[in-house]
């Protein structure tokens, strides 16, 4: 479905981010990227859908090769691929729902979009979305007004309303808290089972990605240096990907959390607000 | 070069020794500089006139009060093109002060190289130019009246609006318009829904407040001739006619205080 060949980068400056990278990754499937600290995760996702321009390679979704098109084409390529960020890139200003809406907005003419004139299959397909990732009672607040767990339900709503084929996910849990993290992460998972979405999702939380990946490929320095089951990330394998360190911790946290996740829980939208306005919530941040 | 290592141990300083000498006779340099300035600007000043001078103010002061209320009746007109004046010529600035600032911020323009400089030197001429200036060429241009004085509130407007509102289009957050642009949206969606909205805050306080700035500045157009009160003060004024122009005073002083309130309010409710 994805076929990344040789995809390079070099920025401006000199470096080097993507170093010929190639990945296949078939329809469904949802593969966690994991690597260290400028590794080139967010490069890669990024030159898939061209917020990056990639240097030198290919990138072919559903048998369109997408570094060549122009810029009608790109837009309508980039309908198929819903992007969700680390820090939620919600437009602060405007409301959930026409932050929602926002999604279809590669398939909405321009006055219709400005005059906020949504076709009303589009509006109906926002309310069942914002529903299934719990945020039906809050339709009309401003994006800022929500907590950081409400607002990546946003972002995901958004990237699912562009009826995507291939989920890119840049960090969807580095502003979270770790239960905050886990919810997140069930819910990507489970609406990518839903719908047959591949994802590709960079983490840094090896643990979490351990749990709900089908598919690691680690990233060392723009190159992959594995690419495998969860299960096959062993202390070595981390080694290689991160370089020295005692993993021991690591991985028996992730064994712990995959034997823990049975039933997928209940998603409390209150929940999260009510962990913003906790007193001790902001301390603890603080610290 | 602050850290230095002496037998006790490590200490720290704001800046080296080289470091604040440098600044001392910058600090000199400066006094100096002023002790000079002070001397220029006193050479020609009369200081018996100094001397005299509160026993002037003491007379005009006189001769002002008490204001001539009934020529309140004929100031309602002039009043009225003022503040038609200030609110035409910051509406006329907007339609060009908007697109000229998409065109001169680096992250909006079409071109770095050629649109830029082109929109941001059409921002320093125009601001350059005090509205009074461009009020005293327009006169020249198009005959003393209203239209000069909207058009020469426009053209000191659009320099001042743009310079702010291309600063505020600058410092977007650059991830919700990546956000929008990902999802396939046209050039002009990703204006309307990731740049517009972050800008609108500060887009409606730089209106309201140039608009404020303008009612100040349209009440003394009329001294060149371009229409409104200052006109009626430029008349009282040449015939030392003072309690009128007490009277103008008095309803300017209203004016910017109304200005003020309004655009206090507005700007609180936007944002």
């Amino acid at each position: 479905m994805l076929r990344l060949e040789a995809l390079t980068k070099r920025y401006k400056t000199g470096d080097l981010a993507l170093k010929a990278v190639s990945i296949e990754i078939p329809a469904g499937q949802v593969v966690g990227l994991i690597g260290p600290s400028g590794a080139g995760k967010s490069t890669l996702i990024r030159c898939i859908n061209r917020l990056v321009e990639p240097s030198a390679g290919c990138v072919w979704l559903k048998g369109l090769e997408l570094t060549g098109l122009r810029r009608g084409a790109l837009r309508r390529a980039r309908r198929r691929m819903g992007m969700i960020f680390q820090e939620y890139a919600l437009v602060e200003r405007l409301t959930v729902m026409e932050n929602v809406l926002s999604g279809q907005l590669g398939y909405v003419g321009f006055w219709r979009s400005l005059l906020r004139r949504f076709p009303p299959a589009a509006v109906s397909q926002a309310f069942a979305t914002l529903d299934r990732v719990g945020l039906s009672a809050h339709v009309d607040k401003r994006a800022d007004a929500l907590s950081g767990g409400q607002r990546q339900r946003v972002g995901i709503a958004r990237a699912l309303l562009q009826n995507p084929d291939l989920l890119l996910v840049d960090e969807p849990t580095a502003s979270l808290d770790p239960k905050t993290s886990r919810q997140i992460m069930r819910l990507i998972t489970e609406v990518c089972e839903e719908r047959g979405l591949a994802a590709i999702i960079n983490i840094h939380d090896v643990a979490l990605a351990r749990r709900f990946m089908q598919r690691i490929v680690g990233l060392r320095a723009g190159e992959v240096v594995y690419d495998g089951p969860p299960e096959g990330l062993s202390a070595d394998v981390l080694t290689q990907i991160y370089g020295e360190e005692d993993w021991s911790g690591t991985i028996q946290a992730g064994d712990e959390m995959a034997a823990e996740a049975g039933a997928p829980a209940p998603v409390p939208a209150r929940e999260a607000v009510r962990f913003a306005r906790e007193p001790g919530a902001l301390a603890v941040a603080l610290k | 070069m602050p850290v230095l290592q002496s037998a006790t141990g490590r200490s720290w300083q704001h800046r080296s020794g080289r470091q604040r000498l440098i600044a001392w006779f910058g600090w000199l340099a400066l006094v100096a500089l002023v002790v000079f300035a002070w001397q220029v600007m006193t050479r020609d000043t009369i200081w018996a006139f100094v001397a005299d001078a509160p026993r002037q103010a003491a007379d005009i002061g006189e001769r002002m009060f008490p204001p001539r209320w009934g020529y309140m009746e004929r100031l309602w007109q002039p009043l009225w093109d003022t503040l038609n004046i200030a609110t035409l010529g910051t509406l006329l600035a907007l339609f060009v002060a908007v697109p000229v600032a998409f065109l001169a911020a680096r992250n909006t323009t079409p071109s770095v190289r050629f649109v830029r400089p082109a929109a941001l030197l059409l921002i320093v001429a125009s601001r350059s130019i005090n509205s009074l200036i461009w009020a005293l060429l327009l006169v020249s241009i198009l005959g003393p009246g209203l239209l000069a004085g909207i058009l020469a509130i426009a053209l000191r407007s659009i320099g001042f609006i743009g310079k702010l509102l291309y600063e505020a289009i600058e410092e977007i957050d650059a991830s919700q318009v990546e956000a929008v642009a990902a999802t396939g949206a046209s050039g002009a969606q990703v204006l309307d829904y990731a740049i517009a909205p972050q800008i609108m805050p500060a887009f409606a306080g730089i209106t309201v407040f140039r608009w404020d700035i303008n009612i100040r500045e349209s009440t003394v157009l009329g001294l060149v001739g371009a229409g409104g009160i200052g006109l009626e003060l430029s008349h009282s004024l040449n015939t030392l006619a003072w309690p009128q122009v007490t009277l103008i005073f008095i309803v300017i002083l209203g004016t910017v205080v109304l200005s003020e309130w309004v655009s206090a309010r507005v700007r609180h409710a936007i944002i």
